[in-house]
Order: structure tokens, then sequence, then C-alpha cells
């Protein structure tokens, strides 16, 4: 049976969620905390979503929609245009060429599998942003940034992976 | 002319060529987006005033709870200690009251010698004040988002300020949004003056908490404690605005600790001090909404 108008836009908007979720995450970062110290050291909200994406739904959001959320990142962070969208676009790559690894794997994998994908993505950050400056940046604000960033993945990770059943599991 | 439809495998291999096209072309365009980034700046920070005029009113929306549970936060903390800080603030006081009375006499004083120079007046500062919606920060670039913009009469180089002091500048004005570069931000160069000496200088940001103080003819002459303010120099600032507090003086650098505190940011007031050109008094009316004169 052919799905009717009705379906179809249906199964249409939900397609969206990862890329439109990963938007808002973005900006949920950038959410002023008025923490003591926080502000600087944030987690990076959207390359957990990335990665996630990335291992379980890649057919959901492919390299454009992520090189978009990269350069609205760049654009709205004031960081070189094009910084980001290669740290994130590298992300998608690496994930999606071990999809054999990451297949049914357990969580802790996944988890452990972050912590070096994210390492990456950082030094890629900071090479790309050395290398537009002309100069090497400090780096110590991205490291405590990047260990943020794993502490949080579980959470992060768990609320995507409800998202992901309760709206993604027929689509 | 019908095509045989072509067998899972084919499809998959040329799905995955495609794929592996989108991802050079991407990456390419990454590399092609930092060079114009350097190359075009006017044409980036177009992008930038687009894309933050388009996200700032969810981030306005996402930032009030936010900025609520803060608030009910740092009232229990401030109930714990409010005796002492009671007291603390009643020795503050009467010591400000001196100062006060202090500075009122050389006001004054001042205003007299200034009358015997014939003194041209500075300008006179209108401000437009503004809710602090993203701390845009990150490791790589110091900036908050606030909701005013052009249609505000926001313009790019323009101060923004706090209570506590000078906060940055406008890097771009969106219509209704605008990006301000912190003080800290590894693009931010401020012309400022040193101590009672009053000794000239660059204060730049280098992405760390303390930026530091470059081309001070004597460095020597800089010690911790002295206070930082801008200089003027270049019109690119009002002159008098306090920036922060040197805080440490090494052989090669000398770094300040800036007034600004970034995660106490809420509010802030972005400054015209006229600075930009004769053009602008053409465009600025009068009894704009949410402008105070």
């Amino acid at each position: 049976m052919r799905p009717n108008m009705l379906q179809r836009f249906d199964g249409f908007l939900r397609n969206q969620i990862p890329f439109v979720l990963t938007l808002l995450l973005l900006l949920l970062a950038m959410v002023p905390s008025h923490a003591a110290g926080l502000t600087r050291i944030g987690p990076m909200l959207a390359l957990i979503a990335v990665y996630y994406w990335a291992i379980y739904r890649p057919d959901l959001i492919g390299y454009g929609a992520v090189f978009i959320i990269g350069v609205v990142q760049d654009l709205l962070t004031g960081t070189p245009p094009g910084v980001a969208a290669l740290a994130l676009l590298l992300t998608h790559a690496v994930v999606i060429s071990q999809y054999r690894f990451f297949n049914a794997r357990s969580f802790a994998v996944t988890w452990w599998a972050f912590t070096l994908v994210a390492a990456g993505a950082m030094v890629v950050k900071w090479l790309a942003v050395s290398l537009v400056y002309g100069t090497l940046v400090d780096a110590s604000a991205a490291f405590y940034s990047y260990l943020m960033t794993v502490a949080i993945y579980p959470v992060v990770g768990w609320l995507l992976a409800r998202v992901q059943i309760a709206f993604l599991r027929d689509v | 002319m019908k095509q045989p439809p072509p067998s899972p495998s084919r499809l998959g291999a040329l799905r995955s060529l495609v794929g592996r096209f989108a991802f050079l072309a991407l990456v390419g365009s990454a590399f092609a987006l930092m060079l114009l980034g350097k190359a075009d700046t006017a044409l980036v920070e177009r992008l930038r005033g687009v894309v933050s005029d388009a996200v700032v009113p969810v981030l306005e929306v996402v930032s009030r709870p936010a900025a609520s549970v803060a608030q009910v936060i740092d009232n229990v903390r401030e109930m714990a200690a409010i005796r002492e800080q009671n007291a603390l603030l009643r020795e503050e006081n009467e010591r400000l009251l001196r100062w006060q009375a202090a500075a009122r006499l050389l006001e004054a004083e001042n205003d007299a010698l200034k009358d015997l120079l014939n003194y041209v007046p500075d300008p006179r500062a209108s401000f437009v004040t503004a809710r602090v919606v993203a701390d845009t920060g990150g490791a790589f670039a110091h900036s908050v988002l606030v909701t005013a913009g052009q249609r505000e009469l926001v313009e790019k180089g323009q101060a923004v300020v706090s209570g506590q002091g000078l906060v940055g500048r406008v890097a771009e004005a969106g219509m209704r949004s605008a990006r301000v570069l912190l003080v800290t931000d590894i693009n931010s160069r401020i012309p400022v003056v040193v101590g009672a000496g009053r000794l000239r200088g660059i204060l730049a940001g280098d992405n760390t908490d303390r930026p530091r103080l470059l081309y001070l003819r004597t460095p020597g002459a800089v010690s911790p404690g002295d206070r930082v303010m801008t200089s003027g120099a270049a019109g690119a600032f009002p002159p008098g605005l306090p920036v922060g507090v040197v805080t440490s003086v090494e052989e090669t650098e000398v770094r300040v600790e800036p007034f600004l505190k970034r995660e106490r940011l809420e509010f802030v007031r972005v400054v015209d001090y006229g600075l930009t050109g004769i053009l602008r008094d053409v465009t600025a009316t009068d009894g704009q909404s949410g402008r105070n004169r």
C-alpha cells in the first residue's frame, strides 16, 4: 500500500528531527549558564549529536546537513568560518567509515570511541583556528571543554536515544 | 528507452561514490570558507548578522529560564552570607561616601579649570541597553550575542560596557541582534592607558582570561595593581572607560585581569559616543524607541 499524502508528510517531518535537534543543541550550548568558570569550557553538544546520528541514523543526516550545522556554528560563535564545519565533517566521515566497528556496540564502547573521535575533532579545530590566525592559539580552554563534552556524553546520548525510540523507530 | 533498474550492489557503490565526492567537495568548501573569511570580511560579517538575527528569537526564549534558575541559585547562595555581607557593605558604603565627597570636590574643580581653559567637551554619549542571550564562547572565540541591532542603531565598532567596565566592542550588527567581541578574544585590540603615569599601550586578547598589554614604551614602569583604562587613541573607544587591573608583570609580558565577569553578563549597554563618523547624525533621529538620550 502506498502511503498517502499525510503519512508522507509525517515521514518527511520525522526525517528532519536529527538535523533540527542538532541545531537546537547547538543553540542550547550557547545559552548563558551564569555559572562561574563554566562559560568558557561549555560542552560541545552539537559534536555529540553529530557523532550520535552518524552511528545510529546516518541515512537521516548527511554530509550536507553536517556542513550546514558547522557553518552555522562558526557564524554564531565568531570562530573563523569553516573551522567547525571541517571538524564536524571529519567526525561524521570517521564514524561512517567505521560503521562495521560501531554496528550494534554497547554504550560503553561508543562512549569510549567518542573520547577518541572528540579528541580528534578538537585537535582539528585547534589546528584550523591556528592556521587561520597564523599563530598557535591557547588550547587549555579547549582541553577542558573536551573533558566536559566527554563527561556529558552519556546524558545527551541517552536523551537522543529517547527521541530516536519515540519518533524514529518506523522511519 | 528504458534502462534496467540498477542492482542493489551497484546502487550501493554509486551511493558511496557520491557520498565520498560530497565529502571531499564539502571539506574543500570548508577550506574555501576559511580563505573567504580572511579575504572578504564584509561578506562574512553580513552572513553572521543574518544567522544571528535568525536564532536570537529562539535564544531569547531559551535563555530566560536559564537566567531565572541562575538567579534563584544566586539568591540562595547570598542568603547564607547575608549577615557578613551586610557588615561588609556598610563599611564599603562609608568608604564610598568619603570617595564621593572627594569626587564631587574634584569634579567641581575640574569643571572650573576646564572653563578657564576653554576646554572642548566630549560629545555626549547615548546608549542602548540590550540583553545577553548567548555566550557563544567556546574555547576558540570569546563573544556574546545581544538583543539589539541596527534597528536600535547599534553599529559595528561601538563600545559595550556593563556595570563593571568595558565588555568589548560590537563585532557585527544584524537587524535585531549584534555580536559583541569580548576584550579577551584573540581578535580584540584596545588602545589603553595604564596607571597614574598614563602609559599608553594596546590591550590584546589571546583567548585566555587575562589579556596582554603590548607596545608599552617602558614596561618596567607598570606594576601589579595599576588600573587600565581606554585611552581613546585613534577614536576607537571613548577615553576613560575602566577595563581592568594589571595582575602580573614579567619580563616579556604584562597581563591584565579585566573587570569583565563573563558569567555575570546579563544586560550590557552599547554606547554610541558619536565616534563612528559625521554621517550618523543624519540617520539618527531622536525619539527612537528603546534609545536613551
